[in-house]
């Protein structure tokens, strides 16, 4: 094996807060890496603030620092632990790109650290499109025709050279940020100046918009061995970012040909570019001849690779790290046959679909065209034995309320415009399209979709058809069979036949249609394998695998990341499987989603591939008969399934379904409440205006809302009066008999507490109290969070204790739950409870270093445990989580902090107090400390009054300051100079708009006041173009004050570099 | 599917039974059932001559995509398939697509086989039957279609499958002044087109034909159907060549035959080799090769003479995939190096005899 030079001790840096372009595939990827060096005895040193992730917990790597991914944070890391080697590939593009301003900078060879896999000089050629450019054509490959420009004169020159429509690119950045096709010299000068404030460098290209979108997955090690895993076939076309398109493994429409002849270009590419271990090549693909361009070679792990890995079955980031610790690829063992080696493409005999996820609901004002810069938040993969299958299977693992392909009332009001210039909901237009009669050729030509996928999605309309026309009881077995081959569920069918789903199921199993288990083997069978990884599907007559195993538990997972939903609950899932595995139960996964841990098959027994539905769960139940359902650790699709589970006979574990309902069920709850004398905010649910304005009245504006049916943007909203109530019910939501309202008193100027904890048969077991900086009114998941909390009173704490108990009490809880509460002048309410674990359960249990899961789990399944000594929850240091926005990425969409969560990961930083934990923090999630200059427009008097002591402070720290007119005034008056900018609607100079243009500022704090329309507006312009200009923003004023207090405290090289073991 | 399914039966010698749909000509059909693990290139290997006598699985569930091609030619050969007809004798598929889309189709692979006669069988668990296969070996089978008219099993190994696929007369190639007799025992077009493409002439000669009185710079022995130890008179003319010490190169059935001349032996592998992702180790380097196979028989090792070496083995299974003399100009891959349908990495060894060339 590995005679010389094995590494004894490596750095692997993560990839930070999940982000639109970088999310929960790097957990993977890098878990995998640290699994790999373990196995040959390397120690492996782990930089990554995301606190959620499963690498950076105990029994991952030798050590973790939960510091930010930044050149300085990491060069004194690396003079601490003094490791000899780095992995640079494993943590997404932020890791990348610090590992070559590390590279760059020399800090690497001063202290003698060696980048392991592919060398910094190919990563280099990778990520500047010259030089790449220069690279592909030095050996006869053919890249799209592009240019680079360094300003917009020059930009504007080279599109012209080019012809339009041309497309803009931007070097070193993820997920296509900033890019775009430009049709004309007005738009190309609006994107120039928008990317020049992130880069210095762009490229004009030739469009090769409706081209095909191919990829492939490539290895090679240094042996100069080098294969491809995986091909995947875009169903969007050139034009879309590959985030987010629909994409089929393997490729569907190409011929061998073409096939091999991509396969053969890219390990030519490869080779000539010296890339060892993993990359991804995109191709655009001629679809009227065989002529390509390549497009870009990726030379890390990437969201494809973890596709791939998942589609696949082989172990591409596993594999990866043994390749860049210098192993040959056939001395490297196939870990799912365990028979053969890793030295193989793999042979796939089913197809893999991935499909976005996006929640461009939740933003307000954001554009839902899709287009060049990736905007979906999380992804689904289904498995099946035809298209139809996999397509619809996947579209309900969205969880975003569509039956599938067919089966969903959209409404459109211009079909060709929406098929031509596709948004998130095109999927759905089309099947709107082909029911209408448009052809599958006007489809084609409208949307530049190949015409098979079409014809494919053509069938499944088909198939509908057919149904609707036919009662339950006339369906033949040969049509039930085709419906569910063409991916009905039964849902679907009862929806056609005016039945129930139930029905639909008992009248298939009388059928005899029912589906079966197959195995993802990697090889098409042609070997026995012993693996674990498995899928459903209607295409067969025979279960790859024998049931009857004693003792299993079924684990449900979280599906889709979402915004509310993301790696935390991943942590939850694969831990409770973990200590399940410990106490010997045989233990069974089932989730959706590729960029996770908990579908790595060597983390549980079996391992479904599979759909969080209620139908899916009862045939697996059917089938394995297992012991029962976990159902608390995968967040709310998991939690919605337990009454139904429930009552269809499932044996589910820990808290009663029943009492999840009583939680769940807001009248319910709110009697339960009322009962055990625990305060809440006075609500109703109403069906009126009238009726609303007068509760609102009666309890006094503020008032939170919440409707039943939202036609527009996001579904809660604060309103303050009479006028503005009557016009969010009016435009936002309907209110009516059949969309009742509920509203609730908003308490101003209140803190946010929350409590995690875990009970056993109704007796508190363990539980954290933390704080939110930000008063109430933002969203949890949207607030800074602090523990132990710091500004909390001993007297509220004991009442939040009290309450806690007495609600497991009340519910008998067994397991994981949440309470939220809201604390004014030592009074507590309860605004919700969650009897399942919650987003903060890792933060938690990784800042006390009690891991709630595990203790949970163990609670679940009636084992008996010590009691915990108290001092335990009593720690010595602080712990900050901070969420990590995305708005950069969504254009359009107001950066501001409200009751809809926003935010699309967190990170979370220890530190010996508040300050010091809350400024790593901060600074993870990409925070940059002021250098020049400031910009405040503080909102109210009362809030300008509230934030002048910060304002002098950043005043002190020789900081710039301008302000809007009111704030400049206000700080003039007392005492602080600062300089006036004109609002961006008044249109005059100075303006904040020129201002921000020209880079003169680099932080703005804008808190928005809640009144006229115009100054909303500007407010908006403000921290649109701050965001557009990667300007850091602050909105909310604890935040604001929070963040001047910790400059003032703590310089940047004072924060301590300490890893999580040194914290105790 | 519009079209109202008809359906139609696959069995197998064990007498276990296959209910599915029938496309393409519809007739019944028997021969020995293998699988190929192929992702693409229906066209290509059903056109494969090594293919003659078997009905073909393809493990890869989604066949049609792409539809099938013109008869374009190039260099006088049909320029998009192996050989001039389809050699298979049937295929099993999960998911037949009628409707096809591609630039460089020209007619659905239903059209195609109708028009060459040749049945098709889908919606079978092709999974399922693979493993089946995978564990009691390659096996016997028959398409019934026409329930009317009975058929029964019929051993193709022991038919003169090369002797139906070979040329039946000599054909030139006219190219460079390098010439090279090609040995038709059901080549690949490819194989042809390789050597063209080198600016090499290639006389392509029947597999019984005397090429040891040919003058040639060197003989090339080409894959072919079933069991090698038929074509006695192709391993009698091989040893002769073999005396007179001009370069051999062997791909798969050649292969083989070279083995059985030098005086090695050759036996049934339990299921054989068919697919495009065969990994073989070159002996003695870290370096190993995705290959693209199709072979029932393999090379024994241990009967291997003195002076010959294992030039590759099979990353997977560790049986035979090339063997190379120490000190002659003679090599075989039990692979392909033409590739269509395939990855093209091995095809170094074409130069390699190129190189070899006197």
């Amino acid at each position: 094996m590995i005679k010389r030079g094995k590494p004894k001790k490596v750095l692997i840096l993560g990839s930070g807060a999940l982000q639109i372009g970088q999310a929960g595939e790097f957990d993977y990827s890098g878990s995998q890496a640290i699994k790999a060096l373990r196995e040959d005895g390397i120690i492996s040193i782990l930089v990554n603030p995301n606190i959620a992730t499963i690498q950076t917990s105990e029994n991952f790597a030798d050590k973790v620092y939960f510091l930010p991914i930044k050149a300085e944070f990491v060069e004194k890391i690396i003079q601490k632990e003094e490791p000899d080697s780095i992995l640079l590939q494993f943590g997404g593009q932020t890791a990348l790109n610090v590992g070559v301003e590390l590279y760059e900078s020399g800090t690497l060879a001063k202290y003698g650290v060696k980048v392991l896999g592919t060398p910094v000089e190919a990563i280099e050629a990778t990520e500047d499109r010259l030089l790449f450019g220069n690279k592909v054509s030095e050996i006869g490959l053919k890249v799209a025709l592009s240019k680079t420009a360094s300003n917009v004169e020059e930009a504007l020159k080279v599109a012209q050279e080019i012809g339009f429509p041309v497309m803009v690119r931007i070097a070193y950045a993820l997920g296509g940020l900033g890019s775009g096709i430009v049709n004309n010299k007005e738009e190309l000068l609006e994107k120039a100046q928008r990317a020049f404030s992130f880069t210095k460098q762009i490229l004009i290209e030739e469009s090769l918009y409706g081209w095909k979108e191919v990829e492939y997955e490539i290895v090679r090690d240094k042996f100069n061995n080098c294969i491809t895993i995986c091909s995947m076939e875009n169903i969007d076309p050139m034009g879309i970012h590959t985030g987010d398109s629909v994409v089929i493994a393997p490729v569907q429409t190409l011929s061998a040909h073409e096939n091999f002849k991509l396969r053969s270009v890219g390990i030519k590419l490869i080779r000539h570019l010296g890339i060892i271990g993993e990359c991804n090549i995109q191709y655009a693909l001629d679809p009227k001849s065989d002529d390509y361009r390549i497009i870009e070679v990726n030379a890390r792990l990437s969201r494809s690779s973890a596709l791939a890995s998942k589609a696949t079955g082989y172990p591409l980031a596993f594999i990866a790290a043994k390749l860049a610790l210098g192993y040959a690829l056939n001395e490297v063992e196939n870990i799912i046959t365990r028979e053969t080696s890793a030295m193989f493409e793999p042979a796939l005999d089913y197809v893999a679909l991935k499909f976005p996820r996006w929640d461009l609901q939740k933003f307000r004002q954001v554009s839902t065209q899709l287009g060049s810069e990736m905007k979906s938040v999380g992804e689904v993969m289904s498995l099946g034995r035809s298209f139809e299958e996999v397509l619809q299977k996947a579209i309900r693992m969205l969880d975003i309320g569509m039956n599938g392909f067919v089966g969903n009332d959209l409404l459109f009001t211009d079909l060709d415009d929406e098929l031509a210039r596709p948004t998130d909901k095109r999927i759905y237009a089309i099947a709107k399209a082909l029911q209408v009669g448009y052809t599958v050729e006007k489809i084609h030509e409208l949307s530049k979709i190949t015409p098979w996928f079409i014809y494919k999605m053509k069938n499944i309309v088909d198939t509908e058809l057919k149904l609707k026309e036919l009662k339950l009881s006339k369906i033949s077995n040969v049509l039930m069979e085709e419906a569910k081959q063409n991916g009905f569920s039964d849902l679907q069918i009862a929806h056609l036949t005016s039945s129930k789903e139930l029905e639909v199921r008992k009248y298939r199993k009388s059928l005899n249609v029912i589906p079966v288990v197959k195995q993802i083997d990697t090889l098409a069978a042609e070997y026995p394998a012993q693996t674990n990884y498995l899928y459903l599907t209607y295409h067969g007559r025979e279960d790859d695998i024998k049931f009857g195993d004693k003792n299993q538990i079924i684990v449900l997972g979280s599906g889709a990341y979402r915004i509310g939903s993301s790696v935390e609950f991943d942590w939850c899932c694969v831990n409770a499987v973990l200590t399940c595995n410990k106490l010997d139960y045989k233990t069974i996964m089932i989730n959706c989603n590729p960029e996770t841990v908990s579908t790595d098959y060597d983390i549980c027994d079996k391992l479904y591939f599979e759909q969080l539905t209620f139908e899916r769960v009862l045939d697996i139940y059917d089938k394995e008969n297992p012991e029962g359902v976990i159902i608390s650790m995968g967040g709310q699709i998991p939690n919605n399934l337990a009454l139904k589970l429930h009552d269809a006979g499932i044996k589910v574990l820990g808290t009663s379904p029943s009492q999840i309902d009583n939680a769940e069920d807001r009248h319910k709850f709110s009697q339960i409440l009322d009962r055990l004398e625990i305060d809440q905010p006075g609500w109703e649910e109403l069906t009126s205006l009238n009726e609303a304005k007068e509760f609102a009245k009666k309890v006094g504006y503020p008032v939170l809302i919440r409707p039943s049916y939202v036609l527009s943007g996001a579904a809660m909203s604060i309103v303050l009066s009479d006028i503005e109530l009557e016009e969010y019910l009016d435009k936002a939501a309907s209110i009516s008999k059949e969309h009742p309202v509920v509203i609730s008193k908003f308490i101003t100027e209140a803190r946010e507490i929350e409590v995690d904890a875990v009970a056993d048969n109704g007796k508190l077991y363990c539980y954290a109290i933390s704080e939110h900086v930000e008063n109430a009114g933002v969203h949890s998941g949207d607030a800074t969070i602090v523990l132990p909390p710091q500004r909390t009173y001993l007297e509220t704490m004991r009442r939040v204790k009290m309450v806690t108990k007495a609600i497991a009490k009340e519910l008998q809880i067994t397991g994981p739950f949440n309470i939220q509460f809201i604390a004014k002048d030592n009074e507590v309410k309860v605004i919700e409870c969650n009897l399942r674990a919650s987003r903060s359960f890792p933060f938690v249990s990784k800042v006390l270093k009690i891991n709630f899961i595990d203790i949970a789990t163990k609670l679940i399944m009636g084992e008996k445990l010590p009691r915990i000594d108290k001092s335990s929850f009593d720690v010595d240091y602080v712990g900050v989580k901070a969420p990590q926005f995305s708005f950069t990425r969504l254009k359009g969409s107001d950066p501001v902090l409200g009751v809809e969560m926003a935010s699309t990961g967190e990170v979370a930083c220890l530190g010996d107090d508040f300050n010091e934990a809350f400024l790593k923090s901060f600074i993870s999630t990409g925070f940059r400390i002021p250098k020049k200059a400031v910009m405040l427009s503080t909102g109210t008097l009362k809030e300008k009054a509230e934030f002048l002591e910060e304002s002098k402070k950043l005043f002190n720290l020789g900081l710039k300051i301008y302000a809007t007119k009111g704030t400049a005034e206000f700080l003039n008056q007392n005492g602080i100079a600062a300089e006036i900018l004109s609002w961006p609607l008044e249109l005059d100079e100075p303006n904040v708009i020129t201002y921000l243009n020209e880079g003169k500022i680099d932080l703005v704090i804008n808190i928005p006041k809640n009144a006229e329309k115009d100054e909303l507006d500007n407010d908006y312009l403000i921290r649109r173009k701050a965001v557009d200009m990667n300007v850091n923003l602050i909105t909310n004023i604890q935040v604001a004050k929070r963040f001047v207090k910790s400059l003032t405290r703590y310089k940047v090289d004072q924060l301590e570099i300490k890893s999580w073991d040194e914290y105790n | 599917m519009n079209k109202e399914k008809k359906i139609a039966r696959l069995i197998l010698e064990d007498g276990s039974e296959f209910s599915g749909f029938t496309f393409g000509y519809e007739k019944n059909t028997t021969g020995e059932v293998v699988f190929n693990t192929g992702m693409v290139g229906y066209p290509e290997t059903m056109t494969d001559p090594s293919y003659r006598g078997q009905i073909l699985i393809f493990t890869y569930p989604l066949i049609g995509n792409y539809g099938i091609p013109d008869y374009e030619r190039e260099n006088n050969l049909l320029k998009y398939f192996e050989s001039e007809q389809i050699h298979c004798r049937g295929i099993i598929v999960s998911d037949y697509s009628s409707e096809y889309s591609h630039w460089n189709a020209k007619r659905s692979l239903s059209d195609w086989m109708i028009e060459q006669k040749i049945p098709g069988i889908f919606g079978i668990d092709t999974r399922m039957l693979t493993r089946k296969l995978r564990d009691k070996g390659t096996m016997l089978g028959k398409i019934i279609i026409d329930e009317k008219v009975n058929i029964g099993f019929e051993d193709v190994n022991k038919l003169d499958l090369v002797g139906e696929v070979s040329v039946k007369e000599p054909v030139e190639y006219k190219r460079g002044s390098k010439k090279i007799v090609l040995v038709d025992c059901g080549t690949k077009n490819n194989i042809i087109q390789a050597y063209l493409k080198r600016d090499i002439t290639v006389l392509r000669v029947p597999y019984n034909y005397d090429f040891s009185k040919e003058k040639a710079n060197g003989i090339l022995i080409s894959n072919g159907p079933g069991d090698p130890k038929i074509c006695k008179s192709t391993i009698e003319n091989t040893k002769k060549v073999m005396n007179k010490n001009i370069p051999i190169l062997g791909v798969c059935l050649g292969s083989q035959i070279m083995a059985l001349a030098a005086g090695a032996n050759t036996y049934k592998l339990k299921y054989g080799h068919r697919g495009h992702n065969q990994p073989c180790n070159e002996m003695g380097t870290k370096r190993c090769y995705i290959t693209s196979q199709n072979h029932g028989y393999a090379v024994d090792s241990e009967s291997l003479p003195e002076d010959w070496r294992e030039w590759f083995i099979n990353d997977n299974d560790g049986t035979n995939e090339g063997i190379i003399h120490i000190s002659k100009p003679f090599f075989a891959a039990q692979f392909h190096p033409e590739a269509s349908p395939g990855p093209d990495d091995t095809e170094f060894i074409f130069d390699m005899f190129l190189r070899a060339l006197k």
